[in-house]
């Protein structure tokens, strides 16, 4: 009986550090999709100066534990940076919070296996759409942003969704570089408290709780955005 | 350049030889803790199958809740209440003496196969229900046992459906083993470089290495899983 009211106790602290952990979410899962995207294109792209890189990226990324990437760009960079011409420009305030680590560590992450999976899409794309597309005219530029993207996008909307989730659960590692969204409180509070369950298992209502909703949004995006698939006239 | 042969150096001064024993703690850890998410994989596949509500239920619950919640979560829930547990029941049981311990390591294994037992059991009931049924109706008008169909029959017959599922599950989890380090008391390769980046303040270097090592496990482990499943689908075009 008292664990469960421990564990109501340390609800509001920890609902309070959720909106970190969303923004994590929102901003790494962002700059991924795009990121991913154009690492996809670079692959596809049939130039060797583009896609060697780009297959480097993904294969760098995907092979290692974003752990050791975490530490790679928080201590690495923090090794780095103070020797250059940063450390006296305006930006210096604010690389000290290790919150832009954890953004740029898990946008990367996120980026390399969104391009694995946005470049099957794109190469699952029927060719006659493409054909269709270039004999009325459509230049490559704009094949790509009317039908090509388009179609790839829709195609592996539920992959990308399912990473967008386990980016969510992912964001916990940043925890360990000083970052107090839901999991670094939740450990905070098992210093402060002397109490080892408690919070962690508060925290995991506060994960299953927000991956339950964020799952059912999803599930609504992706009957919005391939209505043309269940829709009758 | 002479600088950094001689951080790698084997022996007092150099990380080497430790570097070396945490690519073998990682390897150790992860094919310990691969093999006992296989058990928890077919045991909750077997319960999602199951005739049994209860079973159905549970097996349910477990992949459920382990796959919203985050690894390193659950992994340290289950580090701290592993070993207890464990030792408060062995001790009830009079199996073991009252100063007897449950081993952390073991503890951290568990915590690891359980979490990817939650992923292998979906790998594996989906595998299973990729066999046609008609195999196994063969197998029971010709009289095979229980135990022989599934060991003639569906196992060979699935794992050609399981392998890359598993093969994907095992490049995840020894990614996973580096989790543990959280922990600090395994010298596995993360944090064998976390100690060597503090210790000499050379982050970028050690962190690198690091990096570097487990990208040598994922190079292996992609062309053995390449040859196994060219060898499980011989026959199949």
């Amino acid at each position: 009986m008292e664990t469960i009211s421990n564990v109501i106790g340390f609800l509001p602290a920890l609902i309070k550090a959720t909106p970190l952990t969303l923004l994590l979410t929102a901003v790494a899962g962002a700059f991924g999709l795009v990121i991913g995207t154009l690492v996809a294109l670079a692959r596809l792209s049939g130039h060797r100066a583009l896609s060697v890189p780009a297959s480097v990226f993904t294969f760098a990324f995907r092979g290692t534990p974003l752990l050791v990437q975490i530490y790679l760009v928080y201590y690495g960079l923090g090794q780095i940076l103070p020797g250059t011409w940063v450390r006296h420009s305006f930006l210096w305030p604010y690389l000290r919070d290790g919150l832009w680590y954890a953004i740029f560590a898990l946008s990367l992450n996120q980026a390399s296996y969104n391009a694995e999976v946005i470049r099957g899409a794109i190469k699952a794309v029927p060719r006659g759409q493409i054909e269709a597309a270039k004999s009325i005219g459509m230049r490559a530029s704009m094949i790509l942003r009317r039908i090509t993207l388009p179609l790839a996008f829709r195609s592996c909307l539920p992959v990308l969704t399912g990473d967008l989730i386990i980016l969510l659960k992912t964001t916990s590692l940043a925890s360990t570089i000083t970052i107090l969204e839901v999991m670094g409180t939740a450990r905070m509070l098992q210093r402060q408290s002397l109490q080892i369950f408690e919070p962690l298992i508060a925290a995991g209502i506060i994960y299953f709780t927000v991956v339950f909703i964020l799952t059912r949004i999803m599930g609504v995006v992706e009957t919005r955005l391939t209505r043309y698939r269940t829709a009758r006239a | 350049m002479d600088y950094y042969w001689h951080l790698l150096a084997f022996g007092g001064d150099g990380w080497g030889d430790d570097f070396a024993w945490g690519l073998l703690m990682t390897l150790q850890v992860s094919v310990l803790a691969y093999a006992l998410s296989v058990v928890f994989g077919f045991l909750g596949a077997a319960g999602k199958l199951s005739r049994h509500r209860i079973l159905r239920l549970a097996a349910e619950l477990y992949t459920t809740v382990v796959r919203s919640l985050p690894e390193l979560l659950v992994i340290l829930l289950l580090y701290f209440s592993v070993a207890s547990g464990a030792e408060r029941l062995l001790k009830r049981l009079g199996l073991v003496a009252e100063t007897f311990q449950f081993s952390s390591f073991w503890a951290a294994i568990i915590a690891l196969a359980f979490v990817s037992g939650a992923f292998m059991t979906e790998v594996l009931r989906s595998a299973f229900l990729s066999v046609p049924p008609g195999q196994v109706e063969a197998a029971v008008s010709i009289g095979m046992r229980r135990s022989k169909i599934f060991t003639r029959i569906i196992l060979p017959q699935m794992m050609r459906h399981a392998v890359p599922g598993m093969g994907n599950l095992w490049l995840s989890i020894t990614k996973e083993s580096a989790i543990i380090s959280v922990l600090g008391s395994f010298s596995e390769l993360l944090y064998t470089g976390y100690r060597a980046a503090a210790g000499t303040k050379q982050y970028i270097f050690f962190y690198g290495l690091t990096a570097i090592l487990f990208l040598g496990i994922t190079l292996v482990s992609v062309l053995a899983i390449a040859r196994i499943e060219r060898h499980l689908n011989r026959g199949h075009h």
